[in-house]
């Protein structure tokens, strides 16, 4: 049977990357003193899986480790040791150390040994304190277990299930490795075999008994047989006649365990389509995603029916005449419909649910709370709410960025909170929901709100805000926005790392999407985010330069004008600006940054498009406009290279290409010649 | 309608599934004219050859990137090979067409649209008559042609395409040219 296995060792990382998260959000709900077996077995289930592939796949130092928390797990699920929170915390750190690990194995990359080895003492630690409690009970093995003198030798009794193959073990592989520790004698007991009308070639009928000869230790022994313990009953015991004498070992597949495969197969489903690692760098890794088989049935069966309407429009066309055509304009509408279908279809094959950001939350707001000494309950809602894989990946930052400072800033220590009257337990809310054709995400939190005084009066020293005028709640809390405005009156010296709230409303903005802020003071703060379902459709506005149409994404268009004579001022080195509505907008004209011909030159005689980004206007000077229409985005790269002032292209209805613009691009670039 | 008809009848060359060892060492090239000279590309690298239809003002491109064209739901860019070897631009006609080459670069293989002056034939060369391009003095550098070949009719420069349309450095190129005009003009001056 000889696999390359290295196909699958993509595989493992992506799959021991998710046990990590099951692992970490196991622990995360494990109550301190309580035992909730089911959450135990989960997380054990998980780390041995990991200790298992890892051995498969050669990565010892990992195999190594996840033996250590397994043997830790192992002692809570059989009740011989608490559940601390300074255990779980311990295994909340080596599920971090794991992963850096499982990072570094996969980039190839050296890990930090010091820190590995302090934390397996650390558990050894844990493990020994129940040692002694438990002075000499050894259900399962432990690198810290009083070892004796290794015997001589040890028989093995090893008898595998039915299905010990199906799940890609292989016990000629076992007995090699077995063979590598001493030398070793096979016998093979065939009584199992049936006969061969009934034998099942997939199937294991066979069990062996085993003696190898040399000091090999227990450990090393169980080490070989980690992968399979779940699959087979096994009995290990030393020939030598030392006092110890016979260490009966039986590991057995507790009920509740179920098979590694179904295990997986289990997980797979209930994980659905998670992507499993955005920490770390992932040299020559193509992105892959895992969608549900219903996703792709469907897309199987609208591509069925498209072919049945292409076969039915082809039998029409080899000899069409006029008295088919009612037959003809049925053929396409149906194939309008399967395109609109399958197109849909194929979009939602990108779409993952938010859980996949939603789930470092827990993890985040437990250790921050911890850390800043707050109360804090994370609600989470609309985890399944679905969104394009690409929002998805770069919604991540934004959002860690404002769930941080809900807790830095928006949340108030327990006993402020106890003094407003307020629970002690603060909350932060995280919520996810589709709308109208958008994505909105709400991050709250019940906290003190925004000082609207102090953000006055930032605004006002910044020169930002006139004295004397009315501002609305909203004009005052889009401050925050504001690069370079610190509002230090509520910023404590824990925040400042990472992203500020311009960079986070960038992103948003860039991904299409809009920010808006809620507050209430002593109430708390509300951030609501609008995405768009897809990045890979986009309303937008045609305009015509010249010979050539450009589009607009209408998202970004504030209102459409037509200039008269006299309204638009030349401000020297700032070129043209126009007065519009209390501001002065400059103009862009677009013929003169394309250097396209035939255009219109007159300012009177064309339109000027207002549009807004990154929190600024100006106005694009254009020859008119012509249709609105929805329009996929293709990209520019992948043959050519990103033109400044251009964020990618599509097909129009006549099958030329259009340029759609980059609105933040062009005013960058506008900013960067006047 | 009836233009883009015709444009549409781009011949889409069945030599693609022609495997190179059928015809034992020997190498196949698509050649066209350019400027009264014969050129040839290793036929693998092309995909297919359209006739020529308008396509989209690029905005900032060099002036040998007449722009970019939909090749079926892609968007392609057309280069001009006549500007790109910085000869003199022509008037296209009828038999202009646009030879679709894929090439590869360090950021994996682009598609791309040549304009040449027309197509000539395909050529089947053998490995070892291929001669090595000597320094002359024409209008194309010669880091670009792999080689050359003598028929009967004259002789035939193959081109390395993936030298000669790779974008980074036709970039590179205009970049240089143009701070170059720019040092000209102002010692003009």
């Amino acid at each position: 049977m000889a696999i390359d296995i290295g196909q699958f060792v993509q595989t493992f990382f992506e799959e021991s990357l998710e046990g990590l998260d099951i692992m970490e959000a196991g622990l995360l709900a494990l109550p301190p003193g309580a035992v909730d077996m089911e959450q135990i077995n989960t997380i054990f289930r998980a780390v041995h899986s990991i200790k298992g592939g890892s051995g498969t796949f050669g990565f010892q130092d990992l195999t190594a480790f996840a033996h250590v928390m397994e043997t830790l797990l192992d002692r809570m699920r059989q009740g011989q040791m608490d559940v601390t929170s300074e255990a779980v915390n311990t295994l909340l750190e080596s599920v971090d150390c794991l992963r850096e690990m499982l990072v570094a194995a996969r980039a190839g990359a050296a890990v930090d040994n010091d820190r590995v080895e302090h934390l397996r003492e650390r558990l050894h630690l844990l493990l020994n304190q129940v040692n002694v409690a438990v002075s000499e009970h050894t259900a399962s093995p432990s690198p810290v277990s009083p070892t004796t003198t290794p015997p001589t030798g040890w028989r093995i009794n090893f008898q595998p299930h039915s299905d010990l193959m199906h799940n890609g073990n292989d016990p000629v592989r076992l007995f090699r490795e077995l063979s590598t520790l001493g030398e070793l004698t096979v016998r093979c007991d065939p009584r199992q075999l049936p006969h061969l009308a009934k034998l099942k070639p997939e199937d294991c009928y066979l069990s062996w008994e085993l003696e190898l000869q040399g000091t090999v230790s227990h450990e090393e022994l169980v080490e070989v047989f980690a992968w399979v313990e779940d699959d087979c009953d096994l009995r290990i015991e030393a020939l030598a006649k030392e006092p110890t004498a016979s260490n009966p070992v039986v590991a057995r597949t507790p009920g509740e365990e179920g098979q590694q495969g179904e295990l997986l197969l289990e997980r797979r489903k209930s994980e659905d389509r998670r992507q499993s690692d955005r920490r770390g760098p992932a040299p020559a890794d193509t992105a892959s995603i895992r969608v549900g088989i219903d996703k792709v049935d469907a897309v199987i069966n609208l591509v069925g029916e498209l072919v049945t309407t292409q076969s039915m429009l082809s039998v029409l066309g080899v000899d069409f005449d006029m008295s088919r055509l009612d037959k003809l304009h049925e053929a396409l509408d149906q194939l309008d419909r399967n395109t609109r279908d399958l197109q849909e279809h194929v979009m939602r094959i990108r779409m993952m649910p938010v859980s996949s950001v939603f789930s470092r939350f827990p993890r985040m707001v437990h250790d921050i709370s911890g850390k800043l000494g707050k109360q804090v309950e994370l609600r989470i809602n609309g985890e399944q709410t679905e969104l394009d894989k690409t929002v998805i990946e770069k919604i991540g930052d934004p959002l860690v960025h404002l769930v941080r400072n809900s807790l830095d800033h928006g949340l108030e220590p327990p006993a402020e909170r106890l003094e407003q009257g307020k629970p002690e337990t603060g909350a932060i809310m995280l919520n996810a929901y589709h709308k109208s054709g958008s994505i909105f995400i709400e991050v709250g939190d019940d906290g003190r709100g925004l000082n609207r005084d102090a953000l006055l009066r930032k605004g006002l020293d910044a020169g930002l805000l006139k004295p004397g005028e009315d501002y609305s709640d909203e004009q005052i809390h889009d401050l925050i926005f504001h690069p370079g405005l610190s509002t230090a009156a509520q910023i404590s010296d824990v925040s400042g790392r990472g992203v500020g709230m311009d960079v986070v409303r960038r992103n948003i903005q860039d991904l299409g999407g809009s920010i808006q802020i809620g507050s209430q003071r002593g109430q708390g703060t509300q951030i609501t985010i609008c995405l768009p379902l897809t990045l890979a459709i986009l309303d937008g506005q045609l305009v015509s330069i010249g010979q050539d149409c450009y589009i607009i994404p209408l998202l970004s268009i504030v209102e459409s004008v037509q200039l008269r004579a006299g309204s638009v001022n030349r401000v020297a080195g700032r070129g043209e600006v126009l007065r519009f509505r209390g501001q002065h907008l400059p103009i862009l004209r677009l013929y003169q940054m394309f250097g396209a011909e035939g255009a219109v030159t007159d300012l009177e005689k064309g339109l000027l498009v207002v549009v807004e980004a990154d929190g600024r206007q100006v106005g694009l000077f254009v020859d008119d406009l012509q249709g609105q229409q929805q329009v996929s985005i293709k990209s520019m790269e992948k043959n050519f290279r990103r033109v400044p002032g251009v964020s990618g292209a599509t097909i129009l209805g006549d099958g030329r290409v259009g340029l759609i613009l980059d609105i933040s691009g062009l005013i960058r670039v506008n900013n960067a010649v006047t | 309608m009836m233009e883009t008809k015709n444009t549409e009848l781009a011949t889409t060359l069945g030599t693609r599934s022609l495997k190179r060892d059928i015809l034992a060492e020997g190498l196949q090239y698509l050649t066209f004219n350019l400027a009264g000279e014969e050129y040839g590309i290793d036929i693998l690298k092309v995909q297919e050859i359209r006739g020529w239809m308008p396509v989209t003002k690029v905005p900032n491109a060099p002036v040998f990137v007449r722009g970019v064209m939909n090749l079926r739901g892609a968007i392609v860019p057309v280069i001009d090979l006549r500007l790109r070897f910085g000869l003199e631009a022509v008037e296209y006609t009828k038999i202009t067409v646009v030879i679709v080459v894929t090439v590869q670069s360090d950021s994996g293989s682009r598609i791309i649209g040549m304009v040449v002056d027309g197509v000539s034939d395909v050529l089947n060369v053998n490995a070892t008559d291929i001669k090595p391009s000597p320094d002359f003095g024409t209008a194309v550098h010669t880091e670009f042609i792999s080689g050359l070949v003598t028929i009967e009719a004259g002789m035939v420069m193959l081109l390395d395409v993936d030298r000669l349309l790779s974008i980074d450095e036709m970039f590179a190129l205009e970049a240089v040219r143009t701070t170059e005009s720019r040092g000209v003009a102002m010692l003009a001056a």
